[in-house]
């Protein structure tokens, strides 16, 4: 397993000293451990609270592995409470924040990028400048408008518009499918051009398949971020009908018995942590590429 | 999060436009492509002028008006500032917040870079640890608070049963004025630290290792190094995630409203959280605008510090 070492605080002969070896071996058992302990252990403990009963959950002395299994907590939670209705509501908004954020900002992105347009430079400025902006202060304001947005006086309250439109004003997309974008040889483009391809047809034949690791990250972010989402469907959705798991959760956590709530918790994680373990790579590179680099 | 180096970046050089005025036919290009560029720019445009730009001015104009949903708003002037300043838990508010920052860095900022040194001197269990430390991050922020607030239970919850096992006394966790805000970043930290610890494995991945071997060969024993290679080739970041830090956690919101709505006795009610109720539960928008813009102004300062770093590294 060992790589070939690069050098870092540590130099290689201080490591190859019996010394330095056992040290190396306990920190690395404690580390490991310790990680366990502080970040997979809480997982694996709700996930099996929720196979308990709830007396045993109740009881003040728990217990490492359930006494008597309940795997029937996870359907009563799906079924009875309506967690599966929850959930498939989160579902449909992540997929349509996902779907409007790409297609809105990878077009928007490619005008930028592409086509640079009169002013082109100054909306890009404009937007890239919201990043400056913390989320919390726009949030009254925010909520107002979609109440009642502008010109067109809609009341997005309720419908799904209002999680997946303000989504869409995302400058940090903007800003790392732009600084892909920009990569791509300008002859590239300019010889399919030649060819008689109009801007459309090189979006989708030559930008898109060429921009696939940023769409990941793109896309990984949007359903992320949505599915993550509490303060935000909490204010715009009120309709319990149309919550997603999130907000349900925190809404029926008082009622609900807890080994269904421990249910509940597990199926609004397990999509995500799915996505986090196929997308690892992804999910890491775009975590430094927004932070690091420039 | 935000690299504004992005706005410096060499701009390419415009097609010559020149003579495009003495050709009809080219001038009418320019403004066909123009067109074209502009129906793709079109949604983007129109998301951003109305849920980030306009909402910038019209937060800032709200807080000088009384906002009803019966009539139209009327304007009031500083009066929303006044009855902000006036309110009592306005001060708490941000003490507490204040608190919370503290806190969070003393715990968020010293806890990841620590174990971000240390994950880097592994030849083993690398990609498992860079997982498990980020697998909080991936929760729902709903489920890490629902989750903690069972461990924090005073009865079953199993923080206390594990302080019993080693005989030590049962913790009022959420319930004591002076643990609530602890617990709260205790979480917090938890919840976070995946993120700040990969962007620090990722700047002390970048520091080149024939500093260590100079510092080595100058006799400079591993805290040495440590002290002058490691913290001085990851400044920057460190500096950089130290303001990032300290704007998102001003902005504490879950943290209290799930585990403890404010209490006890006010001692965790954040300068969000009395946003929230002075919008939501009092349905006072023009208060919580004044708020808004006051949180907007203190954020900024850190966001001026912050463009000014990112400008001169660059």
């Amino acid at each position: 397993m060992s790589a070939p070492a690069e050098r870092t605080l540590i130099a290689p002969t201080e490591m190859n000293r019996r010394a330095g070896r056992l040290l190396y071996r306990f920190v690395l058992v404690l580390t490991v451990v310790g990680f366990t302990l502080a970040f997979v252990f809480p997982l694996y403990w709700m996930a099996s609270g929720a196979l308990k009963s709830s007396a045993e959950l109740a009881d003040p002395n728990p217990t490492l592995l359930p006494q008597s299994w309940h795997p029937e907590s996870y359907s009563e939670a799906w079924t009875n409470v309506g967690l599966g209705q929850y959930f498939l509501n989160t579902l449909l908004l992540a997929v349509g924040a996902w779907l409007t954020q790409v297609i809105v900002d990878v077009a928007a992105t490619y005008a930028l990028s592409r086509l640079r347009p009169v002013l082109g430079n100054v909306v890009l400025g404009m937007m890239l400048a919201t990043l400056m902006l913390p989320v919390s202060a726009l949030l009254v304001p925010t909520y107002l408008t979609v109440t009642d947005v502008p010109l067109i006086h809609a009341n997005l309250i309720n419908t799904p518009w209002a999680i997946w439109l303000p989504a869409c004003a995302n400058a940090f997309n903007i800003f790392i499918l732009k600084r892909f974008f920009d990569q791509i040889p300008g002859e590239l483009l300019e010889s399919a051009r030649l060819d008689g391809a109009g801007p459309v047809r090189i979006l989708w034949s030559l930008v898109l398949p060429l921009s696939r690791p940023v769409l990941a990250v793109v896309s990984i972010f949007a359903v992320v971020g949505v599915w993550k989402d509490f303060l935000w469907p909490l204010l715009v959705l009120p309709d319990p009908a149309r919550q997603p798991i999130t907000v349900a959760l925190n809404r029926l956590a008082e009622f609900m018995p807890a080994n269904q709530l421990l249910a509940g918790m597990v199926m609004a994680s397990v999509p995500l942590l799915v996505i986090f373990l196929i997308f690892q790579r992804h999910i890491i590179a775009g975590l430094t590429a927004g932070s690091l680099k420039g | 999060m935000a690299a504004p180096t992005l706005a410096r970046a060499p701009q390419r050089t415009a097609k010559p436009q020149k003579h495009s005025v003495d050709h009809p036919s080219r001038l009418r290009r320019r403004i066909r492509e123009n067109l074209t560029a502009y129906a793709f720019l079109g949604a983007g445009l129109i998301c951003f002028a109305l849920f980030s730009w306009y909402p910038i001015v019209r937060g800032i104009l709200l807080g000088f008006q009384q906002v009803t949903f019966a009539r139209p708003s009327t304007w009031v002037g500083w009066e929303n500032y006044q009855r902000l300043f006036d309110d009592p838990l306005f001060a708490t508010a941000w003490k507490n917040t204040g608190y919370f920052t503290l806190l969070a860095l003393v715990f968020g900022f010293v806890a990841p870079f620590a174990t971000a040194v240390v994950l880097n001197e592994f030849r083993h269990a690398r990609s498992y640890l860079r997982m498990t430390v980020y697998l909080p991050v991936m929760l729902p922020p709903i489920v890490t608070m629902l989750l903690w607030r069972w461990f924090y239970d005073p009865g079953p919850g199993l923080f206390n049963n594990v302080l019993e096992m080693f005989h030590l006394p049962a913790q009022q966790w959420l319930e004591s004025e002076n643990l609530a805000m602890v617990s709260l970043v205790l979480v917090s930290t938890w919840a976070n630290m995946g993120t700040t610890t990969l962007i620090y494995l990722a700047a002390l991945g970048s520091i080149p290792g024939e500093l260590y071997e100079a510092a080595e060969l100058d006799g400079a024993s591993i805290r040495q190094r440590l002290w002058h290679v490691t913290i001085p080739q990851t400044r920057f970041i460190l500096m950089i995630t130290l303001l990032l830090q300290i704007i998102g956690t001003m902005q504490v919101f879950v943290e209290p409203y799930v585990l403890t709505g404010g209490g006890p006795n006010d001692a965790t009610v954040t300068v969000l959280l009395l946003l929230y109720r002075y919008a939501f539960v009092y349905n006072d928008f023009g208060m919580a605008s004044a708020m808004s813009t006051v949180l907007f102004i203190v954020l900024g300062l850190f966001a001026a510090v912050y463009l000014r770093l990112t400008r001169s590294k660059g």
